[in-house]
């Protein structure tokens, strides 16, 4: 029998913002442990919390982006569990009524494991926000609780059971994850704790409706391992199914090293949770007004700009795909392209040598030696013929070592391009003079021959005669 | 002259004012006060006498300066052990948090330290304000200063029997379900529960967020409107505290007159089974003191009154077993040191921590929240909280106050009551008060052939605070009762 995999993303994602979503403590984890610390992120008897608009308008903008419906009104609520990174032995987030409901990220390109895509949509289900718990680390007997981290603005983005594939989810994620550091909600760095996800799998017969029994997967530190997992699991309950063996609700634990999962909980053991609305805080309400002028400040999503770049740029979609990848790149390439005849040669320019030059220096584009304005001048340079795509080449490799324009570095070396026929012409003549074998082949029909004399004038020049009248001037010569 | 540690606020301040009194001697006076009689009264859980001391001296030095914070600059009072107050202990009755000490001010106390007030004692309660006698307290239980073998009330009753005793010039207490009403109607003083959001909770340990209401305990209604103001604000730290205008309402009450004041008469009140005949007649004779100074008695429908216990009960407890959660051990307080591993830490700790009362609570606020049960009990209980919001709203548009007794009887002898749910239904005449989120007053109407002194509450709608201030104040001012103190 043929199965289908269903699968469904719990993504948390911790909002940068200034201070903790219900105190004014700075928002720093990865400071000296407890040293971002109040009365109320240690839950402190007699504290009370106090909400954070700007988490709540950045979880706005995070709902715009992925097209959600945002909530007029929603309100918090109490998830009541015990552990000692709960500083309050309760978390408050919000439980039936979400800030946002609906919406969909586009998924296209290619998965994990490099297959192409069928590019669709994956339906949200809500997005809310929370707060984030302590960072336990366990040190042998004992274990460590930093508070730096119980507080932090936490969005919970919850994809309906809408992915069939590991790749699928990959490709989800990978958009999400562009899209909320495109927004400035996070740079979504997943060995920081800044992005963690949790996936729900069942699977069932192809062409059945009903969905299978549902499988929780935790403990996922990349997204090699969330693809793993996916594919180890699609696998297992497959196997089992085949088997006739009955498959549980129940949580489980991936192990990265064995590349297995094992039981962590079942369902008898599930929390109740005990949610009711948290009687510290008021219900958020959000006006018409401020979603207007959330909205009017919205920062554009990947995708958009992606369908913007091959509209605007005339750049592929391949290219445009490449350059939207990180929002800083794509912020690079669009600064670069405003000042240029042809986009396309600075979308070509961008990968070509400069992710190459990064690529091997570790270097983020926000620390490219060559700035946006300066690429764009070389670009010009080459579109208004003073130098030729060979000229630029160089002149790019002392871009990379110097502050100076690209216009003062061919100016300071003398590269400008020669375009005075009488100058080109008289080499040329010295070329035709000198080379008589190659002469007479081309003279004979043998086309090609017409190359390597073209290759002896730009020598002559010091490469810096224009190519396409040195190819013009011998044909003339020689025709 | 009065013995200083009988003094009300504004008579310290008198004196503090006219140079017959410093602060020093105040304080010292109050200590010495409790040095005669807490062996008896044991209304206090934690005196650090020298920081008094220190900071009357600091008060004293403000004043010959000419730089006093108020007038009322170097006045102690007492603190129900649930409010921080920073580097004091605040135990909450309760063993869990033993060796606990507070790293912050409650706003409360805060504002009392901006005017010169000098926190002096924390005052013994039930645990975690849980109780209607001080009987559930880890630590002890408190006499009644009229009578020392019966109960000063609760859970506040560390705060009134203070006051009632001469101990604390007046006190601050909490109030969830009637916790300072109550012990004020048992000790004979004055308690106020303001209007839910009037005062800050920040740094009250919470035992229901959407009841609990910090107020004062007073010896007359002049102290409870210095204090009310004092302490009444917005506060950015507490999203539910509200902002409301402040009113001068001590300076209110100069004017205050009975004349066409329109006092609501709850039928249901008067129908309680279990109401004492004695009350019953002091509450009657109240009203008909009202009367006599030309107010009008208006019949009012409080139809849900009989529901209010029971949702009492279960709003209270849900809140409560999400509020006490915290109290495990990890992070301050007691540990259980036993304890292996981190369920047995949980388990242990909190066994050992907590009394009886709580943990019952604790259970029954657990079981209303459960899968299956949440809208039975808790929505449910939501819905007739709302209804028994709409009784006062309407009643109101007849009165502009309601009178109603404290208690269904008089303060009643420790170990009387054993029952819970006996202890509970007393809470009748207090309780809806705070669901509704309505303020409330209680002073003393009368005394019992026994001695004991009886209360009568005076409620008005939200922010109405004023109006129970001046009708409490009219009836004062020909009481008999006024100035009265419990002789120990």
């Amino acid at each position: 029998m043929k199965y289908e995999a269903v699968i469904g993303l719990e993504v948390h994602v911790q909002v940068r913002t200034r201070t903790k979503v219900f105190c004014g403590c700075s928002n720093g984890a990865g400071d000296e442990p407890n040293t971002n610390v109040c009365p109320v992120c240690l839950g402190y008897p007699g504290s009370l919390p106090v909400m954070n608009a700007e988490a709540i308008r950045k979880t706005i903008i995070a709902g715009m982006t992925c097209g959600c419906a945002i909530a007029r009104y929603s309100k918090w609520d109490r998830k009541n569990y015990y552990y000692p990174d709960m500083p309050k032995n309760y978390q408050i987030s919000q439980y039936d009524l979400p800030i946002c409901e609906g919406g969909e990220i586009p998924i296209e390109g290619k998965g994990f494991s490099g297959k192409p895509l069928t590019p669709r949509n994956i339906k949200l289900t809500r997005i809310h926000l929370e707060e984030d718990v302590a960072k336990s680390t366990h040190l042998g007997k004992y274990s460590g609780i930093d508070y730096n981290r119980a507080g932090t603005p936490l969005m919970e983005i919850v994809s309906e059971p809408d992915m069939h594939t590991a790749d699928e989810a990959y490709a989800y994620l990978t958009a999400l994850k562009q899209a909320m550091q495109f927004a400035g909600i996070s740079d979504c760095d997943m060995e920081k704790g800044q992005l963690r996800c949790d996936v729900n799998i069942s699977v069932r017969p192809a062409g059945e409706t009903k969905l299978g029994t549902k499988i929780e997967l935790k403990n996922l530190n990349s997204f090699r391992a969330i693809h793993r997992s996916i594919d180890y699991e699609i696998d297992r309950q497959i196997d089992a199914c085949e088997a006739g063996e009955p498959l549980y609700q129940e949580t489980r634990r991936w192990d990265d090293d064995a590349g297995m999962t094992t039981v962590m909980r079942s369902k008898e053991n599930a929390h109740d949770y005990r949610y009711f609305p948290d009687p510290d805080l008021m219900p958020v309400t959000v006006t018409d007004d401020q979603l207007d002028t959330i909205r009017a400040d919205l920062p554009e999503c990947p995708w958009s700009r992606r369908d913007r770049f091959v509209e605007q740029f005339g750049i592929t979609p391949y290219d445009a795909d490449v350059l939207t990848a990180d929002k800083a790149l794509a912020d690079y390439f669009e600064a670069a392209a405003q000042g240029v005849k042809n986009a396309k040669t600075v979308a070509n320019w961008i990968q070509t040598e400069l992710l190459a030059v990064l690529g091997k220096e570790g270097k983020p584009i926000t620390e490219s030696p060559v700035s946006a304005g300066h690429l764009a001048d070389l670009v010009a340079l080459i579109e208004a013929d003073t130098i030729s795509g060979k000229i630029a080449k160089q002149v790019f490799a002392e871009m990379l070592i110097s502050d100076k324009s690209p216009k003062e570095i061919v100016k300071e070396k003398g590269m400008e391009q020669v375009t005075d026929t009488g100058a080109i012409e008289g080499m040329v003549a010295a070329v035709i003079a000198n080379n008589p074998k190659p002469v007479a082949d081309y003279q004979a029909g043998n086309a090609k021959a017409i190359q390597s004399l073209v290759g002896q004038v730009m020598k002559a020049s010091r490469g810096k005669a224009n190519p396409q009248m040195v190819v013009q001037l011998l044909k003339a010569a020689l025709d | 002259m009065t013995d200083q540690c009988h003094m009300t606020i504004h008579e310290a301040a008198g004196h503090l004012k006219s140079g017959a009194a410093t602060s020093r001697q105040l304080c010292e006076r109050v200590l010495a006060r409790i040095a005669a009689v807490e062996a008896r009264v044991n209304a206090l859980s934690h005196l650090d006498k020298d920081t008094v001391l220190a900071a009357a001296d600091t008060a004293d030095r403000r004043r010959a300066a000419g730089q006093e914070l108020s007038p009322y600059d170097g006045i102690p009072l007492a603190i129900k052990d649930n409010m921080a107050v920073h580097g004091q202990p605040c135990a909450c009755g309760s063993r869990v948090l033993a060796g606990f000490t507070s790293p912050y001010n409650a706003t409360a106390v805060q504002k009392l330290l901006d005017r010169g007030f000098i926190p002096c004692g924390r005052t013994n309660m039930d645990e975690f304000a849980m109780g209607s006698s001080t009987e559930t307290s880890a630590f002890k239980t408190t006499a009644n200063p009229w009578d020392l073998t019966r109960v000063p009330g609760g859970s506040s009753g560390g705060s009134a029997a203070a006051v009632a005793a001469g101990e604390a010039i007046a006190a601050l207490g909490s109030d969830t379900g009637g916790s300072i009403r109550q012990p004020a109607s048992f000790c004979g003083v004055v308690g106020l529960k303001p209007t839910y959001g009037r005062v800050s909770r920040y740094g009250l340990v919470a035992y229901a967020s959407s009841l609990d209401q910090i107020g004062p305990l007073t010896k007359d209604v002049r102290d409870a409107a210095i204090l009310l103001e004092t302490l009444s604000g917005h506060d950015p730290m507490d999203s539910t505290s509200l902002n409301q205008p402040v009113e001068d309402y001590a300076a209110q009450l100069d004017t205050a007159s009975a004349r066409g004041l329109r006092i609501g008469m709850p039928r249901e009140f008067f129908d309680v089974t279990g109401l004492a005949p004695e009350v019953r007649q002091a509450i009657e004779d109240a009203a008909a003191t009202y009367q006599g100074m030309g107010a009008e008695l208006v019949p009012v429908d409080l139809p849900h009154t009989k529901y209010a216990v029971a949702t009492y009960y279960i709003i209270a407890t849900a809140e409560a077993s999400s509020n006490l959660a915290r109290f495990d051990g990890i992070r301050y307080g007691a540990r259980d040191q036993e304890a292996g591993d981190l369920l047995s830490t949980y388990r242990k700790t909190r066994e050992k921590g907590f009394g009886l009362e709580v943990k019952r609570r604790i259970i029954l606020g657990t079981y209303v929240l459960s899968s299956g049960y949440y809208d039975a009990y808790y929505n449910r209980a939501q819905k007739v909280r709302t209804l028994i919001r709409e009784d006062y709203t309407n009643a109101f548009t007849s009165c502009d106050v309601i009178l109603a007794p404290a208690s269904p009887f008089p303060a009643f002898k420790v170990g009387e009551i054993t029952d819970p749910l006996t202890m509970y239904l007393a809470d009748i005449y207090t309780i809806s008060v705070n669901l509704a989120g309505i303020c409330g007053i209680s002073i003393p109407c009368a005394l019992t052939r026994g001695g004991l002194p009886v209360g009568m509450q005076l409620l008005g709608p939200a922010f109405g605070e004023s109006a129970i201030l001046k009708a409490a104040r009219v009836f004062e001012q020909q009481s008999p009762l006024a100035g009265k103190m419990a002789e120990l």
